[in-house]
């Protein structure tokens, strides 16, 4: 059984169409992609499963329940987290305030300097920084932030929304290496990317959203080899 | 020495400012709402006073308490009842709807305890301390410093605690905050609880010197408008930076160019600083 399953939503702003039809699993363990070009619809598809924004219609489906329509506050006490787009960091507050901002859920505080260390553990730099505000971070900074934020609840699943964008390469690079020993660890990954070739070394499964619909999905191996998919829905030159 | 005897009863005035100007910026701080029943809030916590010792026959040990819970109360009801729903409209809304609050509790006030002045009795807090030749009277010297230690209080309970983070975080950045599992409508009317709790004690604590009347929010809600735009939006060090200055200020021209004219010195000032520094002492843009 999936994790989390989506099907047919769709995500009305006004009379704006955010997305039409998007349906994907995520099952227990897994790492899986949603691919697609600025403006297709991955943003608005992790807010609407993180409970950011209202869905027009289909469902949204964790452990076998329904959540569709709960609020953000009341998602992530459920084991969902979302790093969102821009970080949205509390950049007024510390590095370690924001951190513990992120455990606001856990029901067992105890867990609270257990999850801290885990964090300074997969980025020494938040550990160095600890109490410089947020708002002098470097820009892979504040995405290690955003990241350990999500963690610090504890979740079973973790959506990334664009980890690697406006980072340097070498920065994306730790930031993949990262969610490859997250991985490792079994937490369950469903990040959102425009960077698709990092994207399909890291997922296992991939979906393809154009225009607010999911117009393609198969296993990253499949996606990154079909040399038609390549150029048609993912934008990459062949050679 | 008559100098410095101004001086410290300005400080002492001024802290109380100060303490119930946290209050209105900690609520614009939250949520950028101008809370314009802020005054009458002071003006019901004094009658709270009043009423706790003319019928409990209870001091200030008890009245200062009691007047925190009860305007903690008013503060979450207010919020819960009307701001939550006149956020929602349009700026105007906002402004009319704590507009219209303040005019229906100062009006309420009038029904109820009469357009007469009381007050307490002036031995209630008794005496009066000579301190190297300044001579101070207790019941002001009560209200200063018990302001002054709870508006430290309430920045250290806004910097320092799990509670003030949370309470940051949804007004840097309300989806965000929800994200965290954070309800941003609780963390509103417990900010809410304690702007009106700020008022409560600051009322209880003027009204062992002060008049009280249905009005006399009038003036001190300007003062607060005017500790809350020079210390800076949002900022309590700010107000409690402010609050002092436009108490020393006060007091000053009262003694030196007269009682009648004092406003006119501080609001000059004000527009002064404003017209310089437009985001206040401490604030940010």
């Amino acid at each position: 059984m999936s994790l989390l399953s989506v099907r047919n939503l769709s995500v009305r702003y006004g009379d704006l169409v955010g997305v039409s039809d998007v349906s994907l699993e995520v099952p227990e363990g897994g790492v899986v992609a949603l691919l697609g070009s600025n403006g297709a619809g991955k943003t608005t598809t992790l807010n609407a499963i993180a409970g950011l924004v209202p869905t027009a219609g289909g469902s949204v489906t964790w452990q076998g329940a329904d959540i569709t329509g709960r609020p953000a506050f009341a998602v992530v006490g459920l084991g969902l987290a979302l790093s969102p787009e821009g970080w949205r960091l509390f950049v007024q507050q510390t590095v370690e305030q924001n951190l513990r901002l992120g455990a606001t859920v856990l029901a067992d505080r105890k867990r609270l300097p257990v999850l801290l260390d885990r964090v300074f553990t997969l980025f020494p730099r938040l550990a160095e920084r600890r109490r410089q505000r947020a708002g002098t971070l470097s820009g892979g900074e504040r995405q290690m932030l955003a990241m350990g934020r999500a963690l610090m609840s504890d979740p079973k699943l973790l959506m990334l929304d664009e980890p690697s964008l406006g980072l340097a390469p070498a920065v994306v690079e730790t930031m993949y290496e990262t969610l490859g020993r997250l991985r490792g660890e079994g937490l369950t990954l469903l990040l959102a990317e425009q960077a698709v070739e990092l994207a399909l070394e890291v997922a296992d499964y991939a979906y393809v959203l154009q225009t607010g619909r999911t117009v393609l999905d198969g296993t990253a191996a499949k996606l990154a080899d079909d040399e038609d998919v390549r150029r048609i829905y993912l934008g990459l030159e062949t050679e | 020495m008559i100098l410095l005897q101004v001086i410290v009863s300005g400080l002492l005035m001024g802290s109380v400012y100060a303490l119930f100007s946290s209050g209105l910026t900690l609520i614009w701080g939250m949520m950028n709402v101008v809370n314009f029943a802020h005054g009458d809030f002071v003006m019901l916590a004094m009658y709270v006073a009043f009423f706790a010792f003319t019928l409990l026959k209870v001091g200030p040990l008890l009245f200062v308490p009691l007047a925190a819970a009860l305007l903690f109360m008013l503060g979450v009801v207010v919020y819960l009842g009307l701001v939550r729903h006149v956020v929602r409209g349009p700026p105007l809304a906002q402004i009319l709807g704590t507009f219209g609050l303040a005019l229906v509790l100062r009006y309420a006030a009038f029904w109820a305890f009469t357009a007469n002045f009381v007050s307490l009795p002036d031995n209630l807090v008794g005496g009066t301390f000579d301190i190297g030749g300044l001579r101070i009277e207790a019941s002001r010297l009560l209200g200063g410093v018990l302001a002054l230690v709870i508006t430290i209080g309430m920045h250290l309970i806004l910097t320092r605690t799990a509670l003030g983070s949370r309470l940051l975080a949804v007004s840097e950045d309300r989806s965000a905050a929800m994200l965290m599992g954070i309800r941003p409508d609780r963390m509103q009317a417990i900010a809410w609880g304690f702007g009106a709790a700020s008022t409560g004690i600051a009322g209880a604590l003027i009204a062992l010197f002060f008049y009280i009347s249905p009005t006399v929010g009038e003036s001190l809600a300007l003062v607060a408008f005017v500790v809350v735009c020079l210390g800076g939006f949002g900022s309590v060090p700010g107000a409690l930076i402010a609050g002092l200055a436009i108490g020393v200020i006060e007091a000053l021209s009262g003694y030196l160019i007269g009682a009648v004219y004092k406003d006119v010195l501080v609001y000059s000032l004000f527009l002064i600083v404003l017209w310089v520094r437009p985001r206040g002492l401490m604030g940010t843009s």
